[in-house]
């Protein structure tokens, strides 16, 4: 069958009409199967969510017990049928329970990738390519500019910085789900075991990501008890980005502003928000892991949802492999 | 290259000036040698390399990449070097490896015009991305990173625990890539010895006159000049060779030549730098923004020397022919600059005068109301002192008039660096004036200091709480005829600007006092900063 009656863009996400479904819809529906857990794919209000557990308990976490219908979980590389639709979960290596979603129906198969990852994280399972004629991908990090440097000379300059300033407090942006605890997790392999003081917001999730065993080492809640005066010089002390130019941060001493994302391989994007110490770890695939990707599965046809789509698309072109944007709305392609 | 290539990295991002310093020198304290001498150079503009053109690395990189996807890639990154160094891709097979500073230098130098491309196209195949863009910004010409040569020399000071004028001194007599000045440094060999005498000399600085600084003091040991508004300089005229240098030691030399020309005594002397006529014409002394007309340029047009003749107002004399006279009093140094200057061109040079006086009161009161416009205050300077490179509190005073102040309203604001990181606290502010028939406020200005922490927090409350539009780390606050907040402004003078909207620009300027007490409307009209400008020319 073609792909496009198998699934396409609707105003709600992507549909799959016969088996009545959608994939990490924006809006609530029915049925939904989740990808991962990060809030614009994974939104409270569905009738019914299929999702790995991992995803289903970071939605219970993040939106309470109320946050769909019914939820069911679904086991990596376990076949389903749904409505005559065949489909499995593939681990995406992206965050903690993120997955790929494979949809086939009358001998067409069509990987939704969700956003994904192709290098080691010690927090979560590695990316699996799927043979499929159609590959969805996600294009965040869709330009030639984008070569993410190695997680480990990244983590050194931070480790640099901390003896070269130890009078300051170094104060790391990392988005509360994933690369928060990425982060952590790096920096205890690189030998770090100094307490990691961490904002609110974080904690849950740090206290999941322990529980499925990821070692975190010890974490202290980076608050003060009113008559405490701590004033945290030479620690690292982790928050959601939107916190350090918040009132929250005062309570440091000369904090020393990093930002742990993708999109500090650009230097006007770190100086932008004053990032002084910019540490490029990123969630997504940069462009040669989405070049290579597209090859290594070498599908018929490749549909790129959100990012840099036109980049990605004239690649293709130039492959000889056919290729458009779906332009779904409602991802956001910053947040990483 | 990787080295000097995070160096740059941090530097660019870094904002206080003593972290810079700490990057710098805990580079040149770990880097070799001579690649450190080579990034120094960079940093401080003394390396010569034949640049390359953008065009030519655009090219280099077409021969391998699509131009849409270029395209692309540029219109995101915005500038050339940077997306150059991060779509560049070796061919397979070729591994990344680091190239010591000193040879990619070094090979460039030596590399005929020929065999520049393959030259230039084989160091991007071999660097790393961050070395690259480095490597880019250098064969380009323009570092651009925030770090001034006096900057690099600080951080000299404080890898050797040296003062900085001894650095100073030396800096005129040595040439990159500068290795027996950093053995010195490091406490492996002696202080270099130059081969011609040192040209330029740290200037003797004053301090502020302070809150009761003056009381012990007794105003007949003391001589008063006039501080004037142009540019501290040194003129130096050694065994036939001629040289202005700005106060920090930055040869100036290319953009007055009438004033090295004239030059034709030996010696050395410090003096103000200014635009317009001596006092021995008969002529008045134009404005800073006159000045400035002269200021950085390489070559100077007939025009523009005919326009904005330059001279020397000398202060004082450090070499009086061969012989270093800075250990003489002021008095006994005064009289041979006296002599000196009585022999110079009159065109180009004349004695700063000294203010009689009899007491601080009626200098006080001098200071307050001077006789020129292009006066900004009073020196004032111990009779019997020597000359002392740097700014030692006794010897010399400064006493500036009083700044300008206006009332102006807070238009947007900014988040600040490090310890403000939290805060909003660089703030642009305007003043009225009529536009199409409508008060309109126009920004005059912008400043980050002045205030006191707990007056921060009161502004930073009300930009949050009052915020109408935000451009990234910028906001635009509510300011209305009747609501908003009014701050005062004080300033040092002001010139004429093309680049800002109001025509003004304010030199200095810092916020005085917050005024919660006055309505917007009751702020500052452009009229006045106009006048202001029109009163001093």
């Amino acid at each position: 069958m073609k792909p496009d009656a198998l699934l396409y863009p609707a105003p709600k996400g992507l549909y799959c009409e016969i088996g009545d479904f959608y994939i990490d819809p924006v809006q609530p529906v029915d049925r939904a199967l989740i990808t991962h857990g990060h809030s614009d794919h994974a939104r409270a209000g569905h009738g019914q969510v299929l999702a790995t557990r991992e995803t289903l308990d970071i939605m219970r976490i993040r939106y309470g017990d109320g946050f769909c219908g019914t939820s069911q979980a679904v086991a990596l590389g376990e076949t389903m049928v749904v409505n005559g639709v065949e489909v499995r979960f593939h681990p995406a290596g992206h965050v903690l329970g993120s997955a790929q979603i494979s949809v086939m129906a009358k001998g067409t198969r069509i990987v939704v990738s969700g956003d994904y990852k192709r290098r080691r994280d010690p927090t979560c399972l590695s990316f699996e390519p799927v043979p499929c004629d159609v590959f969805i991908t996600e294009a965040t990090f869709g330009l030639p500019v984008f070569h993410h440097p190695d997680d480990r000379t990244e983590m050194h300059k931070l480790l640099t910085s901390l003896k070269q300033f130890p009078e300051r407090t170094h104060v790391i942006g990392a988005y509360a789900l994933g690369k928060a605890q990425r982060v952590i997790a790096l920096l205890r392999e690189q030998g770090y075991d100094e307490p990691i003081y961490i904002h609110g917001a974080l904690q849950k999730l740090c206290d999941y990501y322990r529980g499925e065993g990821v070692d975190l080492g010890e974490i202290r809640p980076a608050t003060l008890a009113a008559d405490e005066k701590q004033d945290f010089a030479g620690t690292v002390v982790i928050g959601p980005p939107a916190a350090f130019s918040d009132r929250w941060a005062r309570r440091f001493v000369d904090p020393l502003a990093i930002f742990a994302s993708g999109w500090m391989m650009i230097r006007q994007r770190a100086k932008q928000r004053g990032v002084e110490l910019p540490l490029v770890i990123s969630d997504h695939c940069d462009w040669p892991e989405l070049t290579q990707t597209i090859r290594e599965i070498g599908p018929s046809e490749v549909w790129v949802t959100h990012g840099r789509e036109e980049a990605l698309v004239r690649w293709c072109e130039l492959e000889g492999i056919a290729a458009r944007p779906l332009h779904l709305v409602g991802y956001d392609d910053e947040g990483e | 290259m990787r080295a000097f290539a995070e160096l740059l990295d941090r530097l660019v991002l870094t904002p206080q000036r003593n972290a810079k310093i700490r990057l710098l020198a805990d580079y040149f304290r770990t880097a070799p040698d001579p690649d450190r001498g080579y990034a120094l150079a960079a940093i401080a503009g003394t390396l010569s390399l034949a640049t390359v053109k953008p065009a030519m690395i655009r090219d280099l990189l077409l021969e391998r990449m699509d131009e849409v996807l270029f395209r692309y890639s540029y219109d995101y990154v915005g500038d050339l070097a940077e997306t150059v160094s991060l779509v560049w891709e070796p061919p397979a097979g070729v591994a990344t490896h680091d190239i010591p500073l000193g040879d990619a230098i070094e090979t460039l130098q030596t590399t005929g015009r020929a065999n520049v491309r393959s030259v230039v196209r084989d160091m991007l195949d071999r660097l790393d991305t961050s070395a690259r863009f480095a490597f880019l910004k250098l064969v380009t010409g323009g570092l651009r990173i925030g770090v001034s040569a006096k900057l690099a020399k600080q951080a000299l000071a404080e890898m050797g625990g040296k003062d900085v004028s001894e650095i100073e001194t030396l800096w005129h007599g040595l040439a990159p890539p500068y290795s027996p000045l950093f053995q010195w440094l490091a406490g492996e060999a002696e202080k270099p010895v130059l081969s011609t005498p040192a040209v330029f000399h740290s200037v003797m600085l004053a301090t502020p006159v302070g809150e009761g600084d003056l009381d012990e003091l007794d105003p007949r040991d003391f001589a008063a000049e006039w501080k004037w508004d142009g540019i501290r300089v040194q003129l130096a005229n050694i065994g036939g060779t001629r040289r202005l240098y700005s106060r920090s030691g930055d040869e100036i030399s290319g953009a007055f030549p009438d004033v090295l020309e004239a030059a034709d005594f030996s010696g050395i002397i410090d003096g103000e730098l200014l635009v317009g006529g001596t006092t021995r014409t008969n002529r008045a002394t134009r404005t800073f923004s006159d000045l400035q007309q002269r200021l950085n340029r390489k070559t100077v047009s007939r025009k523009m020397l005919d326009e904005y003749p330059a001279f020397i107002r000398a202060y004082d004399v450090l070499f009086s022919g061969e012989t270093d006279v800075r250990p003489e009093g002021f008095l006994a140094r005064r009289a041979l600059l006296s002599d000196l200057v009585e022999r110079a061109s009159p065109q180009h040079f004349d004695l700063s005068p000294l203010v009689p006086f009899s007491s601080w009161e009626e200098l006080d009161r001098l200071r307050s109301d001077p006789p020129d416009p292009v006066i900004e205050g009073i020196m004032l300077k111990r009779l019997d002192s020597p000359y002392t490179a740097g700014r030692a509190k006794g010897p010399w005073f400064k006493w500036k008039r009083a700044p300008f102040n206006v009332d102006a309203v807070l238009m947007y604001a900014q988040r600040g660096h490090g310890k403000r990181s939290s805060y909003y606290s660089d703030f642009t502010f305007g003043v009225w004036t009529e536009i199409d028939g409508a008060e309109t406020l126009v920004p005059v200005g912008k400043a980050y200091f002045g205030f006191t922490d707990a007056e921060l927090e009161i502004l930073d409350r009300f930009v949050r709480d009052n915020t109408t539009e935000r451009f990234g780390p910028v906001r635009a606050v509510r300011a209305e005829p009747d609501f908003g907040f009014v701050v005062e402004v004080a300033f040092e003078g002001l010139n004429r600007s093309t680049r800002h909207k109001s025509g003004v620009a304010m030199r200095f300027p810092r916020i005085a006092r917050l005024r919660q007490d006055k309505l917007p409307r009751e702020a500052d009209r452009l009229e006045t900063l106009q006048a202001m400008i029109e009163s001093k020319s």
